[in-house]
């Protein structure tokens, strides 16, 4: 052997070494049981109570943090686009605004406890969000698409509301029947109020579950005209209820102004014990900050008696009545919540309101049991076509065929190392790149080893001929994997989510082929023929 | 030594002929069925819409399936029962009214099909009218792209006769895989645009095999006509050609049968590929390159029985002084 050879050989078993290390955190966090790993994935050192645990905490973590990631594809999980709605917002504004929000559904999806989200902005005004592993898809959507935009604002005097309705029904008598004739019957000429349930009792507007969407274009249409001065915004209950038997809804009249805005909370919780009338029923306590607090007391000391309506997204969330000056700067906001509603409620109080309003665009949920089947089908594949390859290298090749089945080994591997540490995700597209990797690197040893045989038909000796083979065949190899990296590259450029996890697969293994294939695999035959008087190869 | 192939002296490109008829009837076939189809069947990925994979148990029939689909308002959903799986499906819903989330409504309705119909969720892809047609345009940017690369990656390596037929090669792989898919009704989704820019690399891979092998005979061999120095190329290469593309086709058979529905259409693709592009390296890519030749030169009104010499840069050199 030459030094030139042991370098080799030193530098190969070094770069073995390296990607079995690499490698070993990937064995053993796959090597657990789903119900193992699903703990691991939990891990949160920040919440450990003692030091030991927060040290095997950290340990967990980190083996997560080194093991290859798997796609949505394939441990099933939700993938959203999100479209951050900036028509409304300056230049300056709509950038600010994106960066915003992203942070803000960040906060929110951290509270919500998903292990390793990912929330990344792609081009102008999208935010990506990934959030693997089992969830509950509809509320993870709510909370992440809601607007949270928590206004306080007051509930009009029974007598501003009773005039407010009086000039909406005449604007629609005199609009649809020229006048508001006193002999006209009553539906004509309350045409608006004689829609809901409890006709304009004061504040107490009431329609039918089934009114709702017919007054809301009446509404539109009063929105609409702007010889129509509204000096008030109608909102709807957040919630049905139970009216005289039957469901419905309740309409608020409320200033149009806000006394205060969601920004001045501080903190919020979902508590049990809020509300009087119903124990045990949830609801939202929240404490304001400083400034909020003074606004706070100084709004309800001057409304005393009338009814504060706590605004989220323009639904009325609870409009509770002002019984004295609240001082402390705390509130709570009760209503028809379920557990889970309060508890999205205060995330979304903690974590602020988005800037702008979002909208899924793009939306893509794996259940785990798809995901866990395609990792098993993506396996059997992948086994069925290496043993087929093996196989027939073997029978083909022989000895040289366990050469180029070595090299295809170290192959495999070395992509895997490469994913490892560069932290790509492996996706079920990603595995197919690996079952192409399997047939480029096949390919590069066909090429060489026909090449081999061709030069030892022409009566070549055999160490000409290995040499020969190999110095023709490099060339061709160059070409070949160059001309498939190619599309690979314009596809990790232009391709969407799961199609980049396939370029990037092809990509790292056509690299490291060339390496393996020509450079390991030429080392194996130099080791061997210049131990010995080489006058016949196995081939 | 255990060979396939070997020492076989066929005159492919006496033969070429024929192969333009094979490639127009196949050219053919894809092109009426893409217009008898109306374009390529464009998923959910490049339509917009939502896509809703499901498994419900007790396995009830298509058609109780898509009444409870209608029911819940899809008038005009697609439902596709599981090719292995009798009682999953695949429903196919166009692009819904804004800010709604068809995916609830359908989970109710199909677990109304009878009490104790258990549902599950097993995939919901929603994709934006909008987002949709940038991921279509995203993907035949890319397939552009691969292309032009691939076609001057070539011209600077060999020569543009070969550059120009790798490429229509290419162009004729790729539609016919898409014809082949159009001829089973199967989707094109952003999985299968990837196949196809796959396949397209394995082709040209292909390809630049055998030009390097004319090349080098080329070379050895001045005074041969092109047409039998190719026929060499062509013959000293084929066991290789026969091998890997084999192997390539045994790794997607492997895929296409144990991989599951959701690569399903990406193997298929690539089989198709792998027998179409193994097919046109043989002919399509090298006859184009000799017809060019040949047309070269007898504009330059001589017979010439080699065009070029040896290297790529002397190749050049002889094409630019014609």
């Amino acid at each position: 052997m030459t030094t030139g050879d042991k370098w080799k050989l030193f530098l190969t078993i070094l770069a073995v070494g390296a990607c079995l290390f690499t490698l070993w955190p990937t064995f053993q966090f796959y090597s657990l049981t789903p119900a193992e790993r699903q703990k691991v994935l939990q891990a949160r050192p920040a919440a450990a109570t003692s030091e030991a645990e927060r040290e095997r905490l950290q340990e967990m973590e980190d083996l997560r943090e080194k093991a290859i990631k798997l796609g949505l594809d394939l441990q099933g999980g939700m993938y959203l686009l999100l479209e951050v709605d900036t028509s409304k917002l300056g230049r300056a504004e709509a950038r600010n605004a994106v960066d915003q929000a992203i942070q803000i559904i960040g906060n929110r999806v951290d509270q919500f406890g998903v292990a390793e989200p990912s929330i990344a902005r792609q081009g102008e005004n999208r935010i990506m969000v990934q959030l693997p592993g089992l969830l509950d898809q509809d509320r993870a959507k709510s909370l992440i698409g809601a607007t949270a935009l928590l206004e306080f604002k007051l509930v009009k005097t029974d007598e501003q509301a009773r005039a407010l309705y009086d000039r909406i029904d005449s604007y629609f008598a005199r609009k649809r029947f020229g006048s508001a004739d006193t002999t006209m019957p009553d539906t004509l000429r309350h045409a608006f109020t004689s829609r809901f349930l409890v006709a304009a009792q004061g504040g107490e507007t009431i329609a039918l579950s089934s009114e709702v969407a017919a007054i809301d274009s009446m509404i539109a249409e009063l929105a609409r005209d702007s010889s129509f001065v509204m000096e008030a915004t109608l909102a709807w209950d957040s919630h049905e209820d139970e009216f005289q038997g039957r469901t419905g809804r309740r309409l608020y009249p409320l200033d149009k102004e806000p006394l205060m805005r969601g920004s001045e909370v501080a903190t919020a919780q979902m508590r049990l014990d809020l509300d009087q009338d119903r124990p045990g029923a949830p609801g939202v306590s929240f404490t304001l900050t400083t400034r909020g607090g003074s606004m706070f007391a100084d709004i309800t000391g001057r409304n005393v008696n009338r009814s504060l309506a706590i605004v989220l997204d323009n639904r009325v969330q609870s409009a509770p009545n002002i019984l004295e000056r609240i001082p402390r700067g705390q509130g709570s906001i009760t209503g028809n919540f379920t557990e889970e509603e309060a508890q999205n409620l205060a995330i979304v109080l903690r974590s602020g309101a988005l800037p702008a309003p979002v909208r899924i665009v793009e939306e893509r949920t794996v259940g785990p049991s798809l995901g866990q089947d395609s990792i098993e089908k993506g396996f059997t594949a992948g086994a069925a076509a290496a043993i087929g390859i093996v196989v027939f290298m073997l029978i083909y090749y022989r000895l040289s065929g366990a050469v180029a089945v070595f090299a295809l080994v170290l192959n495999i591997m070395g992509l895997l190392a490469a994913m490892a540490a560069f932290k790509a995700t492996l996706t079920l597209p990603g595995l197919a790149g690996i079952v192409l990797t399997i047939g480029m690197a096949v390919d590069a040893n066909v090429l060489i080893f026909e090449r081999i045989r061709e030069e030892l038909r022409n009566k070549r000796t055999v160490l000409n001929a290995i040499e020969t083979g190999y110095s023709r065949a490099y060339r061709t190899i160059i070409d070949a994997n160059v001309t498939t990296l190619l599309p690979a590259i314009a596809l990790m450029w232009l391709g969407s989510g799961p199609i980049r996890g396939f370029a990037v697969t092809l990509t790292i293994g056509l690299i490291i082929n060339v390496i393996t294939a020509v450079g390991v695999s030429k080392m194996i035959f130099d080791a061997w023929s210049l131990r010995r008087k080489v006058s016949s190869i196995s081939i | 030594m255990f060979q396939i192939l070997h020492g076989l002296n066929v005159d492919w490109m006496g033969r070429r002929y024929f192969a333009y008829i094979i490639s127009g009837i196949m050219l053919t076939a894809s092109l009426v069925s893409l217009i008898v189809h109306g374009g390529p069947r464009y998923g959910v990925d490049f339509t917009g819409g939502t896509l809703i994979e499901a498994a419900v148990r007790p396995a009830p029939t298509p058609e109780a399936v898509r009444s409870a689909v209608e029911r819940a308002g899809f008038a005009r959903a697609e439902i596709q029962q599981g090719i292995d799986r009798p009682d999953e499906f695949l429903i196919r819903l166009g692009v819904s009214e804004a800010g709604t989330d068809p995916a609830p409504a359908v989970e109710a309705a199909l677990r109304s099909i009878t009490s104790g119909t258990q549902v599950e969720l097993l995939r919901v892809e929603t994709v934006g009218p909008r987002v949709g047609g940038e991921l279509r345009s995203n993907a035949i940017k890319a397939v552009f792209l691969a292309l032009g690369l691939i076609l001057v990656y070539v011209a600077a390596r060999y020569d543009w006769r070969y550059s120009v037929g790798a490429v229509v090669a290419l162009f004729h792989d790729v539609f016919i895989s898409l014809g082949v898919l159009s001829i089973l009704d199967r989707e094109v989704t952003l999985t299968v645009v990837a196949a196809l820019l796959t396949l397209a690399g394995f082709s040209i891979n292909d390809k630049v095999v055998v030009f390097d092998r004319i090349r080098e005979r080329k070379q050895a061999l001045r005074r041969e006509p092109p047409d039998k120095v190719m026929n060499m190329g062509i013959n000293e290469t084929l066991s290789r050609t026969i091998i890997t593309n084999g192997t390539v086709a045994l790794s997607t058979l492997a895929l296409y049968l144990f991989g599951g529905d959701v690569i399903h259409d990406f193997s298929l693709a690539m089989l198709v590929g792998a027998v179409v592009g193994t097919y046109s390296s043989l002919y399509v890519a090298s006859a184009l390159a000799l017809e060019l030749q040949l047309w070269g030169e007898r504009s330059a009104g001589r017979h010439r029985t080699t065009s070029s010499t040896g290297t790529a840069g002397s190749t050049r050199r002889a094409s630019s002084t014609k």
